[in-house]
């Protein structure tokens, strides 16, 4: 188990490096695609889909740095796509908001809220057809739940009994807008106990070994029908943004600081050290930070996509 | 030349998926309704029989999330056939189309494509009102990444669904509820008719009409009457929207010096907005006139019969359009007999 205990920190390391390394480069004005940042969510990103492994096919949302690199640990391709190059999987056309890189098992990410879900289904309905062994899992928000597509895709779902994975990363806001004030319904929880298959809610989405497992356990019902993993964590930085904005009225920051005393990587490095694991945490924090050094570098060196660049890739065939 | 036989067009649409369908086992065919006794006017008749239950079935009235399980599985190796009975619920699936079915290809650096086909039916049908009749290609072909074909004939109709199913791109196939009458000859094996390609329906020497979908055949019996004036008017029928093969149109007015866009479609920011400025582009020192524009009244379609006839634009107007750019007295067309769907066609759809 400590090689996995190890992994898990690794990535997510990398993720909240990689991420400081934006909040200090952000504001030469050199990546030019809006950020939403996953600065509390790593748990949920690297438990999961490192549970789920290189079968993994996600799809995602416009908040979904933590989620390519703990599919990917591309980071050389990560900060190239932020910084706009043609080094990026994406050629630079996809941004922040668009990360994705299907040769690596992130298929998709969208910056219109729940529209990813349906895609989901249709493809866990191919690997159904196709009889092959990929696993398809769904990240959002709760802002989600709030759209159409999300319980048109729940039902679709459980009616085909399709098997895909969703995950709600519950942080709890939509933008500025708490739950509270964004539902007519008492409880989510005991609705979707109604439909056919499997809902696993977690309060704990900032242990990554807890998640992990959860995960691991839950794939075998995919069987029989979809699961759904309801976590909960807390968005440290602002919606779009590299800032905090705590003092913008709309939440505390006690909240956070109530939040951070289980901050992921803090508890999972305490855990590995208190298991005696000091050398090899020192060890793989400075690959780390190398690692992004590089990759930064790279991004910097790398050229801009060729004016011809803007009309491939419209249609297949041309 | 190939076996042919008459078929219509209904049969033709039938035919041309269930080739298909047994030619590559990765088609399927899913929307609402689609497996219901009616089977979409039969155009999905015996699918499931003859491909069970997973590559025939209908679904929840969920257009949007249909559409983006479309575009999931189509990116994931299987070929979707998502179809509507109206056209009006494709507007439930703009997010999908237009965020991100269109995108999906240019934002994976090529690594992704969807090679989903998406059947509507459009236009005129029997009292359908404001929301079952109308055709909105002008909509899907605003957007890159779609292409949009409105096939006119049966024959057509074939050639150009197959494309449409081999092809690696969203298709949306915009089909006219009284084209499914028709009848044509059409070869019995399968066949392709390239996307993208323009015929010239009608051979003529004074007066080109570019007509979409359902007016290609209003067009057509106001041809049959002006022949008789001595006018010789040629049909442009574009099939496809998007890709827009203009160069047939622009050849074709170079010839007459004169020009009509017919589209079953409103005109203001429409297809026929964007035929005339390509032909006042590419045409303009031929042009005798200016390229003039019909198309659906400037109104919600009214459901009462009398204002519903003035809605739709159809032969006759074609006609007075014509004698008006080409400076002829009114014909007398109390003896012409003009198509009419009062014994044929009694509703609900």
């Amino acid at each position: 188990m400590p090689n996995l205990l190890l992994n898990l920190y690794k990535k997510m390391y990398l993720i909240r490096e990689a991420e400081a390394e934006i909040c200090r480069e952000y504001p030469k004005d050199e990546m030019k695609t809006p950020m939403h940042m996953s600065m509390g969510e790593e748990a949920i990103a690297v438990g999961v889909l490192t549970a789920i492994g290189d079968k993994a096919q996600v799809w995602g949302t416009y908040r979904s740095h933590a989620i390519y690199l703990a599919r990917t640990e591309d980071v050389n391709g990560f900060f190239a796509e932020l910084y706009g190059k043609v080094t990026g999987p994406g050629g630079g056309k996809a941004g922040s908001m668009h990360l994705a890189n299907p040769d690596k098992g992130v298929m998709m990410t969208s910056a219109v809220v729940a529209t990813s879900i349906p895609l989901a289904l249709g493809a866990a309905f191919s690997s159904k057809i196709l009889d092959d062994d990929k696993i398809n899992v769904v990240f959002f928000g709760d802002g989600a739940t709030d759209e159409g597509a999300f319980w048109e895709s729940v039902n679709m779902a459980c009616l085909w009994q399709l098997p895909v994975i969703f995950v709600c990363e519950d942080n709890g806001l939509a933008i500025h807008a708490s739950t509270a004030i964004r539902r007519g319904y008492k409880n989510l929880t005991n609705i979707m106990r109604q439909y056919r298959f499997q809902y696993i809610q977690e309060y704990d989405g900032t242990d990554v070994e807890k998640i992990h497992n959860i995960t691991r356990s839950s794939i075998k019902y995919l069987e029989s029908g979809p699961v759904f993993l309801s976590l909960k964590y807390y968005r440290y930085l602002e919606h779009v943004g590299v800032n905090e904005d705590f003092n913008s009225n709309y939440r505390d920051k006690n909240e956070f600081l109530e939040w951070y005393k289980k901050d992921p990587i803090k508890i999972q490095k305490q855990k590995l050290i208190e298991a005696g694991f000091k050398k090899e945490v020192e060890d793989v924090e400075n690959e780390v930070m190398a690692q992004i050094k590089t990759a930064v570098d790279l991004a910097k060196a790398a050229p801009y996509p060729e004016p011809e660049e803007l009309y491939k890739g419209v249609y297949d065939g041309e | 030349m190939m076996e042919s036989r008459i078929i219509s067009y209904e049969k033709a649409v039938n035919e041309a998926i269930t080739q298909e369908m047994t030619r590559d086992d990765r088609v399927f065919v899913y929307g609402l309704d689609v497996a219901d006794h009616k089977r979409i006017v039969g155009t999905t008749a015996g699918l499931v029989e003859k491909f069970g239950p997973n590559r025939c079935f209908s679904t929840p009235l969920s257009e949007d999330s249909s559409l983006g399980f479309g575009i999931g599985a189509s990116a994931t190796g299987l070929v979707p056939i998502n179809i509507h009975i109206r056209v009006e619920f494709l507007l439930l699936t703009l997010n999908q189309l237009v965020n991100i079915g269109n995108s999906l290809r240019y934002g994976s650096n090529g690594k992704l494509s969807a090679p989903l086909v998406i059947i509507a039916m459009i236009g005129r049908g029997w009292g359908q009102g404001f929301q079952h009749s109308k055709s909105m290609q002008s909509i899907f072909a605003h957007i890159p990444g779609l292409k949009v074909i409105m096939p006119s004939t049966p024959y057509d109709m074939k050639g150009l669904m197959i494309s449409a199913i081999r092809d690696n791109n969203i298709v949306v196939c915009l089909l006219h509820r009284w084209l499914y009458w028709t009848e044509g000859h059409v070869p019995e094996l399968p066949y392709t008719i390239p996307i993208g390609q323009s015929r010239v329906l009608r051979e003529g020497k004074d007066i080109t009409v570019v007509a979409t979908s359902w007016i290609n055949v209003e067009a057509h019996d106001a041809a049959n009457v002006l022949a008789k004036k001595g006018i010789s008017m040629e049909i442009i029928d574009p099939r496809t929207i998007s890709p827009l093969d203009d160069q047939t149109i622009i050849n074709s007015v170079n010839k007459t010096g004169h020009c009509i866009i017919a589209d079953y479609d409103w005109l203001n920011c429409g297809f026929s907005a964007e035929v005339a400025a390509r032909v006042s582009n590419q045409c303009f020192n031929q042009l005798k006139k200016p390229a003039s524009r019909i198309g659906f009244a400037w109104t919600p379609c009214p459901t009462t019969r009398p204002l519903e006839n003035l809605f739709y634009p159809n032969a006759v107007t074609i006609i007075r359009e014509t004698e008006k750019m080409l400076g002829l007295s009114k014909t007398d067309l109390s003896n012409e007999k003009f198509h009419t769907y009062e014994n044929k066609f009694k509703g609900p759809f």
